[in-house]
């Protein structure tokens, strides 16, 4: 057995010489989270502010759902999906199964609900005058819900960026609903689980250091943007 | 409050590390083995008889066949059951295993859609039905997971002279049963041993294509981990373990374990009658 140290220079190396296979694994990765999070962030961030502004029957029902949504297991959302797109399931005809396509509805389904959270937490503590203020000035809602969103734009960037944390990482969904196909839908997570299956540790450590660059990242803009959102009175 | 609840949690992980202590001290034997005797089966009537006559308990980890001499050579398990001959000997050779024994075969077989486009239907020649469907470009779902069924696939493939690779060769680098549910869905050909595909077939609208090549051919071997590499082993357990593998009456077990009426693995280790 590789100690942990051959294997991370190993991986530094594999990662540097720009091995092929590695960074085609890491573009999946990104090409299929950034379409997930950009179809689930508009939905997700108007659903939030209708939730903390808006005032219907079932609102605190909605809210407690979200924030129960938030704990689902990546595994469960992903059987739900593959339930749906199997061939004898309710969308079996759209042929979606094991496909990128199929990856992307299981992260915006996971992304969704933090979505909706922790944006609706970043609106409900912001000042509620500024929105009646925006509608007696005549704007019309949704200007005026654009306006107060663009006051909030730190706190709702990070629950963007939370909700990013999360499907970059997740593994349950991608392999079940993708299938790990090679060049096609093996991200970054499924193929740590099938490098470490198969033995081959420095990949898997080569990838998983791209994993924590990326958390480490994003983790520092967050950091840096509610520091901003702190300062701002 | 606080201190009472973690007094508890303390209580109760005492309690969960003793009962391993205890479960060690009777003896465990750790076994790595290939996802198709767990599939199919096999193993859920093969251990409890034993572990009931002896005691020990038996924790299987099926992983493919690669992963599972790597634990062996690793000293992660006591005892190694696999279907990879090259890839055994080399293991034998390096001395990570002693006290090697043929166990059972049984043998591989394509699948794929009823609609059948590469014509490979009644075919007996592996490499030919693996050069159709080349040529048709048919969707082919290999596991790409350096299992013994993923290095016999490579075999065939380098003897049919195909370079698979694009858009029609998929590889799934997951286990049998997942791989064959992915060619149900896609309506794909794959490469599957007969146990874990009469595990499945009921399941699936998929059926046998082509089979009964020698090529296809798939026996297993069972082996200790070296124990003078790895002396924590569990080295008299592995023995006992493999001892009743390939006793009379753990052959007549693996004879006699069908699916649907099919039996899965015909016994090698001792001579005897076919039921």
């Amino acid at each position: 057995m590789e100690s942990l140290g051959q294997a991370t220079t190993r991986a530094l190396a594999l990662l540097f010489s720009g091995d092929a296979a590695l960074w085609a694994i890491i573009g999946i990765s990104l090409k299929v989270s950034l379409q997930a999070i950009l179809y689930a962030t508009p939905p997700g961030l108007v659903l939030a502010f209708l939730l903390a502004h808006g005032r219907f029957p079932g609102r605190r029902a909605l809210i407690s759902t979200f924030n129960t949504l938030l704990a689902v297991p990546a595994v469960v959302v992903g059987l739900s999906v593959y339930m749906a797109l199997s061939r004898n399931g309710p969308l079996g005809d759209l042929r979606l199964l094991f496909t990128q396509e199929a990856m992307i509805i299981g992260q915006f389904l996971l992304a969704f609900p933090i979505l909706v959270a922790m944006g609706h937490a970043a609106i409900q503590g912001a000042d509620r005058r500024a929105w009646e203020t925006a509608l007696t000035l005549g704007a019309p809602p949704w200007r005026a819900m654009l306006t107060l969103m663009h006051e909030l734009r730190f706190g709702l960037l990070a629950a963007v960026l939370a909700a990013f944390g999360r499907i970059i990482a997740e593994v349950g969904s991608s392999m079940m609903v993708g299938g790990n196909i090679l060049n096609v839908t093996r991200n970054i997570p499924t193929a740590i689980a099938l490098e470490t299956s198969k033995g081959e540790f420095a990949q898997g450590i080569a990838l998983g250091l791209v994993l924590l660059l990326m958390a480490l990242v994003l983790n520092f803009t967050l950091g840096v943007f509610q520091g901003k959102g702190e300062l701002r009175t | 409050m606080l201190r009472k609840i973690l007094i508890a949690a303390t209580a109760a992980l005492g309690l969960c590390l003793g009962t391993n202590a205890l479960a060690t001290e009777q003896g465990v034997i750790r076994l790595a083995t290939t996802t198709s005797t767990d599939n199919s089966g096999l193993l859920a009537k093969l251990l409890p008889p034993f572990e009931a006559r002896t005691g020990t308990k038996v924790h299987v980890i099926a992983v493919g066949t690669g992963k599972a001499l790597r634990m062996g050579q690793e000293g992660d398990v006591d005892v190694v059951l696999v279907h990879a001959r090259p890839a055994e000997d080399a293991f034998m050779e390096a001395g990570y295993g002693v006290n090697r024994r043929d166990v059972m075969y049984n043998d591989f077989v394509i699948v794929g859609p009823a609609s059948d486009p590469a014509g490979i239907k009644g075919l007996s020649d592996a490499t030919e039905a693996l050069k159709r469907i080349a040529a048709k470009q048919a969707v082919f779902i290999s596991r790409g997971d350096d299992s013994g069924t993923h290095k016999k696939e490579r075999a065939l493939w380098s003897d049919a002279g195909v370079q698979p690779g694009g858009e029609w060769y998929r590889e799934a680098g997951q286990g049998m049963g997942k791989v064959l549910q992915m060619a149900g869905e896609l309506d794909a050909y794959t490469l599957a041993d007969r146990g874990t595909w009469l595990a499945y077939s009921g399941k699936l609208p998929l059926e046998v294509l082509t089979e009964g090549d020698r090529r296809l051919f798939n026996p297993y071997g069972v082996m200790a981990v070296n124990p003078q590499r790895y002396p924590d082993t569990n080295y008299m357990g592995a023995l006992e373990l493999i001892a009743w593998i390939t006793s009379p009456e753990g052959q007549a077990i693996i004879r006699d374990f069908t699916i649907n009426d099919q039996p899965l693995f015909t016994p090698v280790a001792v001579t005897m009658a076919k039921k």
